[in-house]
């Protein structure tokens, strides 16, 4: 089924296409269209009706009205797995890999040899990966097992495996959200360079300049509806964001805005000296002040998220210390850290983060149970209580204090996780990726909190890799392979910190000398 | 299939590379060197061990348990568990010839409904009934795996009790007591035909697109799923094979010991869980492998026999099937450095 043919019409095509699930409308009267060789990006907050679509589109679900035709066709019927994979293929946020496996044998999962009862060529299997794997480009080694592969590596498999099906149109659910900076560059570039062998891609993702980077055209939904689609380069990212929320936005800069650099500081409330964790970062020195937001920037490899953790008392560090308010800490111990005031937003939610079954004001109230009660006793009403402000504090979208936490969306779920970093009244917030995987306005929200614990006279440090993230910071210090690199006021353009971020060369010494850039 | 461009990358680059030396996968090999200490401890402690009697004697004793371990080691790896095997292992004999056996005439009296020639075929379709409603329960109601089997072992001891009215049964058709007490070619039957299956199972996990699926489901159900696979249908398929594996388990052991005991595998689900546990296959499902689940079963059987020959009164045998199994468990985390959650 060589491409070369001419260009029949779009490779996916949905028109009115609606579904519902009981009494919610998933979506409603929706519409998308993508090209050959497309690289078309769907976008819209969370609910808005992106996975509704992605599983109609692969076929997992049928809609209740409406047509889809691949390439000028009608969809194949429900229940043809051959067929649907023949015309998409999606690389889903969670791993469809087979850790326990080897590459080759994830690759031709279920044909693995021509018949069932044919025995499988394991030599033959190898070369088969082999060659399909460098068809794309992409440099694994195909006796691996999938489980030692990065992200990144396992993604490039995943796209590898859908191609081979003889699919030219492929979904991607967020494939960026457990990305580095450098591994986004390298999957772009892959992305890239399919493209033009003539693959298209719906590329779905929070992050906006991301749709700017890689994509051709976009697509907005809202509310389970179209709302327009657009070529990227007539849209700016006000217009756009304004679509995604239906607000007219207030103006280039959010609310949570540092008022350039200029904030007075107060007394130095972490201290951290020559700090040193074997393996991960070493002689790292930082000092955060009362009313300061300081951002740890640094790629995968950098050891910010260890130091983060490392001040949380996750990791007992080899030499230095950590002091807050002027008393030393002991390392290694949570409840130490937690009895010195640092309050920690772990980096995964899901993770580290919540206990999903149970509910919001449990999950916010974990680290206080000792002030819910006499004796030791964890009071239900004393508990409810203690919720309930945090939610009125914090502005979490929930029905009540006894909804299990799995019920919200992930922005909201991030916010019980700073409730409870923020319910034993910590000096320092220790936040990691605060706003991974959380939709634009939820992350606004979030950063502005984090602006709030600052602005009470406390100071918050933001472990990211996010220039979102980081531009909510008065002060970021770039890490680069377990070290710091360099620091930077407010006011630093993007170029240089990802520049810092990525190790090049001569950003050692661009210490404090570059003046506001906006 | 799809046009291909010039490409940055040069398409041998990623083989070779070669292969590195990965412990992890040789994981199930690690009670080998276990099992050669304790040959040469038998050794040592007696002239008897290594004599061809005394070990086809510990291998026929292993055989019933070893079938047991065959399939409860490929449920584990779809990722499954099935405690009812022990007493499929005693109900599926005692059914089979209840329906066979006439009834007067005897101590322990049937029902006569089949020809005495049926038995064994019965007694497997008892085991695979057994893994099929099993199987229905789990995978189609939706409910808990462990609680269900749990609730079946329970159940099915109960019935044989009640049909065999708590006794033994030791009138039995000819053709029942054949396989278990039989010899081939200087070495007990039995020997013969766990050897057989273990090797078909071995080969169809290895080279069998079926076989794989197993590893695959197990492994991650949704992605097993997403490849096409039929995820119930072969789960099931394994529950019934399973069920099967523990029926004649029973004819060997009725066979071997020429009667049905009330007591009949009352007990033996830790040891199978054990010996499949040490040899490597994973709670979790996904992983290991049947030569590995035999070299766990060897394992439990060697220990006990050499401890015999070295004269350690058979009071202590519970006590030492419990360190073992927990000896060899370090053993085998630290082999393969990984941890068994």
């Amino acid at each position: 089924m060589a491409d070369s043919s001419p260009i029949r019409g779009p490779v996916v095509e949905a028109d009115g296409i609606s579904k519902r699930f009981g009494a919610t409308v998933a979506l409603r009267d929706a519409r998308i269209s993508v090209a050959p060789g497309e690289s078309h990006a769907l976008v819209g907050r969370n609910g808005a009706g992106k996975s509704t679509l992605v599983s109609i589109l692969t076929g997992l679900q049928n809609a209740d009205t409406g047509t889809l035709r691949f390439n000028g066709d009608p969809a194949p019927a429900p229940g043809d797995t051959e067929a649907w994979r023949s015309r998409v293929a999606c690389v889903y946020q969670r791993s469809t890999v087979i850790g326990a496996l080897t590459v080759a044998e994830n690759l031709f999962l279920d044909r693995q040899s021509a018949r069932a009862l044919r025995p499988i060529s394991w030599r033959q299997l190898r070369l088969r990966a082999a060659e399909l794997l460098a068809e794309y480009g992409v440099d694994v080694d195909p006796s691996t097992r999938a489980e030692e592969l990065t992200v990144e590596q396992r993604q490039f498999v995943e796209i590898a495996r859908a191609l081979s099906f003889g699919a030219r149109f492929i979904i991607l659910d967020e494939p960026t959200a457990k990305l580095d900076a450098r591994g986004i560059e390298r999957l772009f570039a892959k992305l890239r360079e399919l493209q033009r062998q003539g693959v298209a891609f719906l590329f779905i993702s929070h992050h906006l300049q991301e749709v700017y980077d890689l994509c051709d055209t976009v697509t907005v939904y809202r509310d389970a509806r179209h709302i327009l689609t657009a070529p990227v380069a007539e849209l700016d990212q006000h217009e756009l964001v304004e679509a995604m929320t239906g607000e007219t936005s207030r103006g280039a800069e959010p609310s949570w805005s540092t008022t350039g650099g200029t904030r007075a500081a107060g007394d130095v409330l972490l201290k951290v000296t020559d700090l040193d964790l074997p393996g991960a970062y070493q002689g790292v020195s930082l000092t955060a002040r009362a009313g300061e937001v300081v951002g740890l920037a640094g790629a995968a490899a950098s050891g910010n998220v260890q130091l983060g953790e490392t001040l949380a008392g996750l990791h007992r560090p080899k030499a230095g210390t950590i002091t807050v308010a002027d008393r030393p800490v002991r390392p290694g111990r949570v409840p130490a850290a937690l009895a010195a005031g640092i309050g920690f937003v772990p980096e995964d939610r899901h993770l580290q983060g919540l206990i999903p079954q149970r509910s919001v004001a449990e999950n916010a109230t974990l680290t206080v149970t000792d002030q819910l009660g006499p004796f030791g006793t964890v009071l239900p009403s004393r508990t409810r209580e203690f919720a309930q402000r945090m939610i009125t504090g914090l502005d979490i979208k929930t029905p009540g204090p006894a909804t299990p936490v799995s019920a919200l969306s992930g922005g909201n779920q991030q916010k019980v996780v700073i409730a409870r970093a923020l319910a034993t009244q910590p000096h320092v917030l220790v936040a990691i990726r605060p706003t991974n995987g959380v939709d634009i306005k939820s992350k606004e929200s979030l950063l502005g909190t984090i602006r709030e614990v600052a602005d009470s006279g406390r100071s918050a440090v933001i472990v990211s890799d996010e220039l979102d993230d980081l531009r909510a910071c008065d002060r970021v210090v770039a890490m680069f392979h377990g070290r710091v690199v360099a620091q930077f006021p407010s006011g630093w353009s993007d170029e240089q910190l990802v520049a810092a971020m990525e190790g090049m060369a001569g950003t050692t010494d661009t210490k404090e000398d570059h003046g506001p850039h906006h | 299939m799809a046009p291909t461009t010039e490409l940055a990358t040069p398409p041998a680059a990623a083989t070779a590379a070669g292969r590195r030396f990965d412990l992890a996968r040789y994981r199930d090999l690690s009670l080998l060197p276990v099992l050669l200490v304790l040959g040469v401890i038998g050794f040592a402690v007696s002239p008897a061990f290594l004599t061809s009697d005394n070990l086809l004697g510990v291998g026929q004793q292993a055989t019933e348990l070893s079938l047991l371990v065959l399939g409860e080691a490929l449920i584990l790896i779809s990722g499954r568990m099935d405690l009812s095997l022990e007493s499929t292992i005693g109900v599926a004999p005692v059914i089979a010839v209840w329906l066979v056996l006439p009834d007067h005439g005897a101590r322990f009296n049937g029902i006569g409904l089949f020809p005495s020639w049926s038995a064994i075929p019965l007694c497997l379709a008892v085991g695979a009934l057994i893994g099929a409603i099993n199987g229905f329960l789990i995978l189609k109601l939706r409910l808990n795996g462990f609680i269900v089997t749990l609730g079946a072992l329970t159940l099915l001891r109960g019935l044989q009790v009640a049909i065999s009215q708590g006794q033994s049964i030791v009138n039995l058709p000819g053709s029942f007591s054949y396989l278990g007490s039989a010899s081939w070619l200087g070495a007990p039957a039995a020997i013969w035909i766990c050897a057989l299956l273990f090797t078909l199972g071995g080969a169809a996990l290895a080279w069998l697109r079926h076989g794989r699926a197993l590893y695959a489901i197990g492994g991650n159900p949704e992605a097993a799923r997403a490849a096409g696979i039929r995820v119930d249908r072969i789960t099931w398929t394994v529950l019934i094979l399973g069920g099967v594996l523990a029926a004649f388990a029973g004819i060997l052991y009725t066979g071997h010991y020429g009667s049905i005991s009330a007591d009949q595998g009352n007990g033996w689900i830790f040891q199978v869980f054990a010996a499949t546990v040490i040899g490597g296959v994973s709670l979790n499902g996904g992983r290991g492998t049947l030569f590995g689940a035999l070299t766990g079963v060897l394992t439990l059987q060697l220990v006990v026999n050499v401890m015999t020959l070295a004269g350690v009164p058979p009071l202590w045998n519970q006590f030492l099937n419990g360190a073992i199994i927990i000896i060899a468990l370090i053993i085998s985390r630290f082999a393969s450095g990984e941890k068994q959650e």
